[in-house]
């Protein structure tokens, strides 16, 4: 079997991000094994802007900023396999991986990175009743024809769900000549980020249709048309307000789901919520030396946060294998979701190992408006802030700064919250 | 007169809401914005909105049929549809690489087209 120091798995922007920094913390044994046919991951098909502006200070396109990061895997001489599958990766952090060339690989890694990224949630998982004509894709599937074959799958265009990436079809279909007639969004608020939908929908008059869902598909081998409905408080469509819609394509924008196979068949704990695996401080998961980063360990709408996470992952891989890092140096304390909270990450924080990278993710649970976003430790507050506005569609961070650390020292639990403004701090219920 | 506008800013993905405050056409306040680029935008949309467009270019003899581009500088929103126009006649040809000019002040703008991705001769 192959020995390799440090494997990483998933060549976007978490995996390049994370083996960039293991090299320069001075590991020079690593491997990143990448399906697809070049680096770069699902950012060459994301070809609009706004990416890099935290970790670059200027604005991106998704192409540019995965390029940067390959030049930077590639100047430094690291090693990648392109159009090679990851089948199995077992507890013992051996690796099964299989590509044209070498036929079937077994690898055996010292420390392992996770970074799979994510992938979408598909018609199946939605049971929309119907015919199953041409014409229905998933958005990204979509985008990667518009973007990289350069093939336009329809011109009268209806998206299901306001996700990123729906927001971003509606413009881009636009642009190359189609009618998106709508985007319907089954909740009363959208899953994307409020920019998207000034630029993407706003700019273009699309009406965006909200609490409104798909009800019904038309046409035999080509889709003809579908039936839209309002929906009630429970999401069920009320029969009164159906009306058609005629249209050739219809594209699903209806989230997206971390790709953990190969994390669970290995017995990782994983957290039901994000649907990606439990992590601490240093980004490692419940298996000694496997570490994860990026959109396989919760779902970023910005990707220098990916950049952030998979930085302290590859150094923290790094200062594991190097035995500076030990899972059982201290008691862990444990983040909590409070109140108009979904979840936070990292799941575990040992204060003693925390980075300056590290921060506090979370997501809310609905739309808030002036509000205070509180972290405490018992009814310790560690940090406050006002808030205009809360949306579950974007990501909300918190850098853990050292007076926090201090703060937090002697404690087993923080809690990240959600008070209404006014009402003061909350007693704590002891 | 004295307008308030509630906008979001969109020159990065944190999209801060603001609260934009103009007087005749200048704006005078802008809260909620996170940076300075906020204030810019702010004062751009209310006189003469601008936006980046990013769009995709057929490539001949390359490794792969399309490229992506953008606008090197905002374009005024209106001359979208034309900008994408002006796009989509021009031919290229294989190799091009990040920040190549493809087509130098589109339409009069004093943008340029430019490559953001490599693209070799086909082997
Ligand atoms: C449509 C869309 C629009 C976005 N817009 C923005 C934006 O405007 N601004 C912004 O900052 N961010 C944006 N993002 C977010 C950003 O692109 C992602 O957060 C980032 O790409 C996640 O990086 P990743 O490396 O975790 O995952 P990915 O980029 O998905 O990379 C994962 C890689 O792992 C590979 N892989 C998976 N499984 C295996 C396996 N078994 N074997 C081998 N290889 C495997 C995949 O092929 C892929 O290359 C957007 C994302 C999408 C999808
Ligand atoms: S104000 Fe600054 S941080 Fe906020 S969205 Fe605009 S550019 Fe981003």
């Amino acid at each position: 079997m192959e020995q390799r120091e440090l494997v990483i798995i998933g060549g976007g922007p978490a995996g390049l991000a994370a083996a960039v920094e293991a090299y320069d913390q001075g590991i020079r044994d690593i491997l990143i094994i990448e399906r697809d046919s070049e680096l770069g991951g699902i950012l060459q098909q994301c070809i609009h802007n706004g990416f890099g502006l935290h970790i670059f200070g200027e604005e991106l396109t998704g192409p540019e900023y995965a390029w940067r990061f390959i030049e930077e895997v590639k100047e430094r001489g690291i090693d990648y396999k392109l159009n090679t599958m990851v089948l199995d990766i077992s507890e013992k952090r051996e690796v099964l991986a299989v590509n044209e060339e070498d036929g079937l690989l077994e690898i055996e890694a010292k420390a392992l990175v996770l970074a799979m990224g994510c992938r979408e949630r598909t018609r199946g998982a939605l049971n929309i009743p119907g015919m199953r004509p041409a014409g229905i894709y998933t958005a990204g599937a979509a985008q990667r024809f518009v973007n990289m074959e350069g093939y336009l799958p329809g011109k009268k265009v209806v998206i299901l769900g306001s996700g990123d990436i729906g927001l971003i079809m509606a413009r881009r279909m636009t642009l190359e000549g189609a009618k998106v007639e709508m985007v319907c969004e089954l909740l009363p608020y959208s899953g994307g980020l409020t920019r998207n939908i000034v630029q993407c929908l706003e700019d273009f008059d699309i009406p965006l249709k909200l609490e409104h869902t798909v009800t019904q598909i038309h046409g035999k081998d080509r889709l003809e048309g579908i039936t839209i409905a309002q929906v009630d408080a429970h999401r069920k469509p009320i029969k009164s307000t159906e009306c058609f819609v005629e249209c050739d394509t219809l594209l699903l924008s209806v989230g997206l789901i971390p790709e953990n196979e190969l994390s669970r068949e290995a017995g990782i704990n994983m957290d039901h919520i994000t649907s990606g695996p439990v992590v601490n401080e240093s980004m490692e998961t419940s298996i000694e030396g496997v570490f994860a980063c990026g959109n396989v360990v919760h779902v970023h709408d910005l990707v220098d946060f990916v950049t952030d996470e998979s930085r302290v992952a590859g150094r923290c891989a790094a200062s594991y294998l190097r035995g500076k890092h030990s899972s059982e140096q201290e008691d862990p304390i444990v983040t909590k979701a409070g109140e108009g909270i979904r979840y936070v990450i990292p799941h575990h924080i040992r204060h003693q190992l925390l980075q300056k990278e590290n921060k506090l993710f979370f997501r809310v649970l609905d739309i808030y408006s002036d509000v205070k976003l509180v972290v405490r430790c018992d009814d310790q507050i560690l940090y406050s802030k006002k808030k205009r506005k809360l949306a579950p569609g974007e990501m909300e961070s918190i850098p853990i700064t050292d007076q926090m650390i201090v703060n937090m020292e002697g404690y087993s639990e923080v809690t990240v919250e959600i008070q209404q403004s006014g009402l003061g701090v909350r007693e704590c219920k002891k | 007169m004295q307008e308030v506008r509630e906008m979001v800013c969109i020159v990065c993905p944190v999209g801060c809401h603001m609260k934009v405050t103009s007087n005749e056409g200048q704006v005078t306040k802008v809260e909620g914005n996170s940076c300075k680029r906020g204030i810019g935008y702010a004062e751009a949309e209310c006189t003469h909105p601008t936006r980046t467009l990013t769009t995709t270019m057929r490539i001949k003899n390359g490794e792969v049929p399309m490229i992506s581009v953008k606008t090197d500088e905002p374009v005024p929103k209106s001359l979208l549809m034309a900008c994408m126009e002006a796009i989509n006649k021009a031919k290229i040809q294989a190799p091009i690489h990040v920040g190549d000019k493809i087509i130098e002040n589109i339409l009069d703008t004093g943008s340029n087209i430019v490559a953001t991705r490599n693209c070799e001769r086909k082997a």
